[in-house]
């Protein structure tokens, strides 16, 4: 094999981690024909090695220096690594989480699994996205993979409408976003996200102002972003398409995108236009408080505990936004901290959720949870967990993302927004406190029978629930790799 | 300062959980073994504390001081003085009852219970001990889950009523002091209390009025919950009401004191010129709440709802001592908290003796008791006379101090709050009068045992501790006054600082931040990002 130059070999290792999860997802789709049905299990467990692989790469990715890969499309620095880490373990928690459940459903089959990692690659280029046409691409494979996943369990007719709602709905989010792209490149001349910053800030120096096509970009782009971030007003589609997809693909869907576009929304918003100053903040402050409002208030009436725990994401979404209009390191570090805390409490949550749904999704009303508490003490002592860490209970990664979000907006004087976030976090107590009641003071349902837990959910569950307390007993390790990472975003 | 003794009475409860949890869910003899094991030797090793505290000394004691979540700038630094000692006790003192009265009454899910009062004593420990305010805040974040299953799984009727308007009365006041905590940090750069406090003190972070005023708000409104301060308690008598009893002897017994712990720890030295220009109107509602209080639990049917009332009444005595700003109505406060707790846990204890004999609480159900009970009933008498503050016992040092106290400032204050003083011996007496004497008027009741050899140890352990408190007060007094008087020093402000005269706008974006801070790296991306 003649060696590569060296600096087509940094470019590989700059893109390491999706490569290994595009090589993997290939040979899944590859190897599927020839694997009988009653074994495609093997293909999950080949996917979950790709996730662990892609980890590895993050490591070679953390290893190098950091810098930008293929001409300054790609930027890889402890940013990029750290929200490589939270997309790639959010998919292998799914992939863990999505054994049984296929099994239940009958849809056990490769491309499942092929599509998860191709997500996730998308994933990983929106963390890594240096350029805004290449994002684009990386939006692009995440929501299409998405799409489909969304749409798994082709006899059911939720899922069927979810898969085309999201279809439809986000292909109109995209444009906006590719629209918001056109204007920038319009106003600025490029579309790196380091040069656009340059740009601006000497569009600034000269005019004392942003021009007005630049503002319009960025308008656009929020809209297409805050539909990823499911930040108000353009969260509409979230309640069904969480509430229809499988389960599982749920779980991804509420933590992995999230996360990824999130970061890609802190480097446009931070870097690009952080020269410009925080013009911006108005727009977050009120999609803030619209997310947070619309969330938890919609979530107070759910009676299903999918589609509730949908509008808490919703929520929360909106609590990321309130770090986010912080508009400092501090509120980086803070929204990468929460993005961690959330993506495991969440997939915990929903992982819980696609257990006790059983065959069919038919068990996910309130009243289907009565008397966990006694019949499978230990699922509901996780899932109480994860509830309580989602409520923002101290001892929990929940709580202490919140803090340092409530932290970082009071440090920039964002008092009131806090306030409301505070009250917010209060009402969302109502409900998640529900489920409790459910479990513990609720006489048992008669006719529920439990099912047993598989090891790989079992596994999953182990791993979520223990990072949540480990976020939030010990967060100092974690904390400080968000403040590197935080601080990485602006060397150039 | 080496020593590590405040530490292990923390978590020593907690260590009692894995142990528990080891154990068969149906061995329930050996669960409650253990359960009691551990909080009697929890209360043995606090008397250490006592020991080892020197009375004379107004710094934090038995401190401790460690990094936690160094980037975030949250220590864990623990310490007690003479306002937090008898509280930590009186906390040890009170779980080994309460463990011991759920002996036979706790039938279903026996671990899940003492598991819960386990994680309780340590997270009250918590509260008391705590001299960071993150810290502070986590551990009383922490006691609220354990009483909202106490209440909602071992209640009775209306328990999950009871135990959601509990947990949502009391985060919807701790979410404002959280976010009160978190922009002292800003002002102040530190969550450290002695810290704070010094700043506060010399002038070197100045609160602007209006700032001091929200602060104190949020801050009070968090404990005026938790005390609760009418109008605020309409959570307590259910919560009281529906626990099961070893709930309500926590929850009245020390949780309570959670509350008016807070004001005296944070709202006086921290925010001294709000408290004084709240006071007035404090301690009106405080002096409502001891009358209406009294007046309520008068009129009630529920001999545990009535007992729920006294506490409304005599947390008003504890609020309007501490308002009055005094050396006197100070100690006083501190004393009646201890001796609430003592009287009032051990009226729940009565209580839940007799509901354990007959399943109610309704008063016409009894009536005429003393004849098969003599020893339960005369005991009941007892407590029911220091509830009532009858002197030489514990309830009337507590409330002549407060009165005394509050008196040299407040003539009318002291006058209304006296009225409480004469209504609580009209309502326990009358109910003590129809529970007790009289004709036994249901059948059942004549045949009811009397107190077994358990519940005379419950019986004889709260008498005891009546009769110590009330003839031994100085022991406790003594231990007080040095950080009494050192509280109100600490409400001295440096005097000729002239104060900045319009507080900054909130929620804008302002780039100047006063006070000195410890993270330097707090620019704004609009100054950093000025490319060359």
């Amino acid at each position: 094999m003649t060696p590569f130059p060296p600096e087509q070999l940094a470019n590989f290792h700059r893109l390491a981690p999706e490569i290994i999860l595009c090589v993997f997802g290939i040979a899944i789709m590859v190897a599927d024909p020839f694997i009988q049905a009653a074994h495609k299990r093997a293909l999950g467990w080949l996917a979950f090695i790709g996730t662990l692989a892609a980890l590895a790469g993050v490591r070679i990715l953390a290893n190098d220096a950091p810098g930008t890969a293929y001409s300054g499309l790609i930027r890889a620095d402890a940013f990029s690594v750290f929200v490589h880490v939270i997309v790639i373990g959010a998919a292998a928690l799914a992939i863990l989480g999505s054994f049984q459940y296929l099994d239940d459903e009958n849809i056990q089959r490769g491309e499942y699994y092929a599509l998860v990692l191709f997500a996730t690659a998308g994933m990983g280029i929106l963390a890594g996205a240096n350029e805004l046409v290449t994002a684009f691409i990386g939006l692009e494979m995440s929501s299409i993979s998405t799409y489909v996943l969304a749409g798994f369990r082709r006899r059911a007719l939720k899922s069927n409408e979810a898969s085309l709602k999201y279809f439809v709905l986000g292909s109109f989010a995209t444009a906006f976003f590719l629209y918001g792209i056109a204007m920038v490149y319009g106003a600025t001349g490029t579309t790196r996200i380091d040069l656009i910053s340059a740009a601006l800030g000497k569009m600034v120096a000269e005019h004392g102002q942003v021009a007005s096509f630049a503002i319009l970009g960025l308008a656009l782009m929020f809209v297409g972003l805050g539909f990823k971030v499911v930040a108000a007003p353009f969260q509409v589609y979230a309640p069904d398409v969480y509430e229809g997809a499988p389960t599982p693909v749920t779980a991804l869907l509420a933590s992995g995108p999230k996360a990824a576009t999130f970061a890609l929304m802190l480097r446009i918003f931070y870097v690009s236009f952080g020269s410009a100053g925080n013009f911006w903040f108005w727009a977050i402050w009120i999609s803030a408080v619209l997310t947070m409002l619309v969330g938890n208030f919609a979530a107070l009436v759910q009676t299903n505990v999918k589609r509730m725990l949908a509008y808490s994401s919703i929520a929360h979404a909106g609590y990321i936004l309130v770090a986010f209009a912080a508009g400092t390191d501090i509120g980086i570090t803070a929204v990468l901290f929460y993005l961690a805390a959330y993506a495991l409490m969440k997939i915990g949550a929903f992982l819980v959720i696609a257990h006790l749904g059983q065959q069919g999704e038919k068990r996910l009303e309130i009243t289907d949870y009565a008397g966990l508490g006694t019949k499978q003490p230990v699922l509901a002592v996780c899932f109480s967990l994860f509830l309580l860490s989602l409520l923002g209970l101290p001892a929990t990664g929940g709580f202490l993302g919140k803090l340092f979000a409530f932290q970082a907006a009071l440090d920039s004087k964002i008092v009131w927004l806090v306030v409301i976030a505070a009250i917010n976090s209060v009402i969302g107590a109502y409900y998640y406190l529900r489920v409790i009641v459910a479990m513990y003071f609720w006489e048992p349902s008669k006719d529920y029978v439990p099912t047993k837990v598989a090891p790989s959910l079992t596994f999953a569950l182990a791993i979520a629930a223990a990072g949540t307390l480990y976020l939030g007993l010990l967060p100092a390790r974690v904390l400080e790799m968000a403040k590197t990472a935080a601080d990485s975003l602006y060397l150039h | 300062m080496s020593s590590h003794l405040l530490t292990v009475i923390t978590f020593l409860p907690l260590l009692g959980v894995p142990a528990l949890l080891l154990l068969r869910a149906d061995d329930h003899t050996w669960i409650r073994r253990i359960a009691l094991a551990i909080s009697v030797a929890e209360f043995v090793i606090s008397l250490f504390l006592l020991h080892g505290f020197d009375g004379v000394n107004a710094q934090y004691q038995f401190e401790e001081y460690y990094d936690w979540i160094a980037r975030a700038n949250i220590h864990y630094h623990l310490g007690v003085d003479g306002i937090s000692l008898f509280l930590v006790l009186l906390t040890t003192f009170l779980t080994p009852l309460a463990i011991l009265c759920s002996w036979q009454a706790i039938r279903e899910n026996v671990k899940g219970f003492f598991i819960a009062l386990l994680v309780i004593e340590t997270a009250m420990i918590g509260v008391f001990v705590s001299l960071d305010l993150l810290l502070f805040f986590f551990f009383w974040e922490l006691t609220l889950i354990p009483m909202y299953f106490l209440i909602g799984i071992w209640g009775h009727d209306r328990r999950i009523y009871a135990a959601v308007k509990f947990i949502l009365y009391t985060m919807f006041g701790s979410i404002l002091m959280l976010v009160a905590i978190l922009w002292l940090y800003n002002l102040a750069g530190t969550f450290d209390v002695p810290d704070i406090q010094a700043k506060l003190q010399t002038g070197l972070v100045l609160l602007p009025s209006h700032t001091e005023l929200l602060l104190f708000g949020a801050f009070f409104l968090a404990f005026a919950i938790k005390v609760p301060l009418f109008p605020l308690h309409t959570w307590l008598p259910d919560a009281h009401t529906e626990a099961p009893t070893a709930g309500s002897v926590i929850l009245a017994g020390v949780m309570l004191k959670l509350g008016t712990y807070g004001m005296l720890r944070f709202c006086l030295p921290l925010f001294p010129d709000a408290a004084h220009r709240m006071a007035p109107y404090i301690g009106v509602l405080a002096i409502i709440g001891i009358v209406y209080g009294a007046m309520v639990a008068t009129v009630q049917t529920d001999l545990k709802r009535l007992v729920a009332y006294t506490s409304v009444s005599h947390l008003g005595f504890v609020v309007l001592g501490i308002f009055a700003f005094s050396t006197i109505s100070i100690q006083g406060a501190i004393f009646q908290m201890l001796s609430h707790g003592v009287s009032t846990g051990a009226l729940f204890l009565g209580v839940g003796m007799l509901y354990d004999r007959r399943h109610t609480f309704e008063i016409k159900e009894f009536g005429g008791l003393v004849n098969p009970m003599p020893v339960l009933m005369s005991f009941f008498l007892f407590i029911a006379l220091s509830s009532l503050a009858l002197p030489p016992l514990n309830g009337f040092i507590g409330e002549f101090l407060i009165l005394i106290g509050t008196f040299q400032g407040h003539h009318a204050w002291a006058a209304w709050a006296a009225s409480g003083a004469v209504l609580s011996a009209i309502y326990l007496l009358w109910a003590y009068q129809r529970v007790g004497f009289g004709e036994v008027t249901v059948e059942k009741n004549r045949t009811l045992p009397d107190a077994s050899g358990r519940e005379r140890l419950i019986l004889v352990t709260m008498a005891v501790a009546i009769i110590f408190m009330g003839v031994a007060s100085p022991i406790f007094t003594r231990r007080m006054e040095v950080s009494t008087n050192n509280l109100l020093h600490q409400m001295e402000r440096v005097q000729n600082v002239s104060r900045p005269a319009t507080p900054e706008p909130a929620g804008k974006q302002s780039v100047i931040s006063p006070g000195p801070r410890k993270n330097a790296s707090l620019t704004k991306i609009s100054l950093r990002h000025v490319q060359p």
